[in-house]
């Protein structure tokens, strides 16, 4: 059965289904239909929500409920985001699994709240302080919110490492016809780590306090193997006419349905556009993009940023190929039709080019 | 023979790395005493904070989390609303709850949370060498107030007790010390009562305890336990300072 439901709400409903027993939030535009949504759906089904003092209060209720095995969420946007950035690297330090949900607007600063994709690189480097990282998901509409969520869940026990959701303005708010038919909660993992009364069992410690420098060494290098092993399988993207394409845009989220439309156009007029669109920011499908640049030459990045996913199709590409970029920052939504203009000379152009050579 | 006085099993047999004199190490093993005697060990979980306190889990034979500084109340009430079965409490001390953790505390403290923080006001930062904090004396000497802790630049020195006393949400607040025998007995029956209201599902409690910092206040460990009754309690009384009945 199909339901019209916003994207925050929807993505509430997923989490609901997806077991999540525990949801922690502070009030910010344009992810604060999500946290109503759990105010009501959690408390009146005997569930843990708080609304919380803080975005810092709600990450560190999540590493407290997430410690004792609960499946804990929490969710935000912007200023709210680097709030949580303290929480997140101790989740990470102590490997403790979460989810956390980022509807990112423009900034810097206060910016705006409008949507915009300007927390890329915040998401995708680990954000906080030390050596982390997240893995990132970034759905492309209301219906495929629903789906990354049990998908983040399980990613998170299965690592034992936070999981940001990375939406948009658009994203949250858009109503679109969504189905939770076939949404699977995610099975349920063996925790030998939780803290809940040295019951039948040693004490246990969880710290990130390591003063040894050799631990710490060993406890990095331990995250670091996880986190390759993440990079190895969790890898996923879709890619969308990508087979005769001798041009390839690399666009995520909101922003690559905006690139849709105008490729759509484009192969009216006859010209081999593709797109690839991420949908695990991190991990980034690296190794699809260095397989593409064996037969194409031009790829084409587009943003809601002023350039961040660029960097990480740079360094996918290792200096194969031709890039080309156009952003549009501030929470600016751009066309179909400004995007086909742009895509469009940007191909002519290298067209030319390779004529010439 | 009566064996009077041993140490309780819950405390491993670790040298603390307290420095002497100081009243962390009276206060860990007060509350695994406390732990023990209330038979708790298998429910009890604790958090541990930024600060000298930080390594307790290196002594407590009970399920230990550490904190980020400051934030011990949100991870506690994270852990006992996921898991209400458990004892949870905090351990912070007073850079670490009245001033970068006060947003944690005073609200956790305002939703009732079923928890308790057990709250070290040692008048300064211990941990990173004895600077000022938010519960140092005016006049009082520490590395950021080399000529005295000034009111004009540096404001005054908070009350917590008696400011979460104005929340409805609190429900047993009680001030106490260690700097000498009697006052540790009361401090031990001070943890086991805010112990004991939790397990009855009575609300937030705290306990502050007066706990002399002998290297940062620059003093022998006997004038340091003089110092809380002379000039320390003065500004910070001892005694119950809410109970609400039932
Ligand atoms: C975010 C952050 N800021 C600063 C520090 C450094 N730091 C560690 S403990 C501490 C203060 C400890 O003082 P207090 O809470 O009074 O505890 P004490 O050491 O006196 O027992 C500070 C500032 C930190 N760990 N994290
Ligand atoms: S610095 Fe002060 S509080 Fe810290 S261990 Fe030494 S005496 Fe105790």
């Amino acid at each position: 059965m199909k339901r019209l439901m916003s994207g925050n709400a929807a993505l509430g409903e997923a989490a609901f289904l997806s077991g999540c027993t525990c949801y922690f939030g502070y009030p910010i535009t344009p992810q604060n239909e999500l946290t109503e949504y759990m105010a009501k759906r959690m408390v009146e089904a005997g569930r843990v929500f708080i609304q919380s003092e803080s975005e810092i209060a709600a990450i560190n209720m999540v590493l407290g409920a997430s410690v004792t095995g609960a499946r804990a969420m929490t969710s935000s946007s912007g200023p709210g985001m680097s709030l949580k950035q303290e929480g997140i690297s101790y989740l990470a330090a102590d490997e403790l699994p979460a989810v956390i949900v980022d509807m990112v607007r423009g900034g810097p600063g206060m910016g705006n709240i409008s949507p915009a994709q300007s927390d890329y690189l915040q998401a995708t480097r680990g954000g906080g302080h030390g050596d982390y990282k997240t893995i990132v998901l970034a759905p492309g509409s209301v219906q495929e919110l629903t789906e990354v969520v049990p998908l983040a869940f399980d990613l998170a026990d299965k690592y034992r490492n936070p999981v940001i959701i990375l939406g948009d303005g658009m994203l949250g708010q858009m109503m679109e016809p969504v189905s939770f038919d076939d949404l699977k909660p995610p099975a349920e993992y063996e925790k030998d780590y939780t803290l809940t009364g040295a019951k039948g069992r040693p004490a246990r410690k969880m710290h990130s306090l390591l003063f040894d420098t050799k631990l710490l060494e060993e406890h990095n290098w331990k995250l670091s193997r996880k986190f390759q092993r993440i990079e190895q399988n969790e890898v996923k993207y879709e890619t969308y006419l990508t087979d005769d394409a001798d041009m390839i845009v690399v666009a995520y989220g909101i922003g690559a349905r905006i690139v849709k439309g105008a490729i759509k156009r484009l192969r009216q007029e006859n010209l081999k556009v593709g797109m690839i669109r991420p949908i695990t920011l991190w991990p980034f499908p690296a190794k699809v993009l260095q397989e593409m640049a064996k037969t194409v030459n031009d790829f084409f990045v587009f943003e809601m940023s002023a350039g961040q996913m660029v960097e990480d199709v740079k360094l996918s590409l290792e200096g194969k190929g031709h890039i080309h970029f156009y952003g549009r920052p501030g929470g600016v939504i751009p066309t179909p039709v400004e995007l086909f203009r742009i895509i469009s000379r940007h191909y002519y152009q290298a067209h030319a080019l390779k004529r010439k050579k | 023979m009566k064996k009077v006085y041993t140490r309780p099993k819950l405390l491993k047999e670790a040298h603390f790395h307290y420095c002497l004199g100081c009243g962390h190490g009276i206060i860990n093993r007060l509350i695994m005493e406390v732990i023990e005697e209330m038979n708790l060990q298998e429910k009890a979980i604790c958090v541990a904070p930024a600060g000298c306190g930080m390594l307790l889990y290196n002594y407590f034979e009970i399920d230990v989390l550490e904190s980020a500084h400051g934030r011990g109340a949100a991870v506690a009430t994270g852990i006992k609303r996921a898991s209400p079965q458990n004892l949870v409490f905090s351990y912070q001390g007073d850079g670490d709850l009245a001033a970068i953790g006060t947003a944690e505390g005073f609200h956790a403290a305002n939703r009732g949370e079923n928890i308790t923080i057990i709250f070290v006001n040692n008048g300064v930062y211990g941990m990173t060498g004895g600077q000022m904090a938010p519960t140092t004396l005016l006049t009082q000497v520490t590395t950021t107030t080399p000529a005295g802790r000034d009111a004009l630049i540096a404001g005054h020195p908070v009350r917590i007790c008696e400011v979460f006393a104005v929340l409805d949400g609190t429900s047993y607040l009680e001030r106490v010390a260690v700097n000498k025998p009697s006052a540790v007995i009361k401090t031990k029956k001070a943890i086991a009562k805010a112990f004991q209201r939790q397990l009855d599902g009575r609300g937030f409690s705290l306990v502050e305890i007066l706990s002399p910092c002998p290297t940062n206040w620059k003093m022998g460990a006997i004038e340091a336990c003089q110092w809380v009754d002379e000039v320390m309690s003065k500004q910070f009384p001892l005694g119950v300072v809410k109970e609400v009945a039932c």
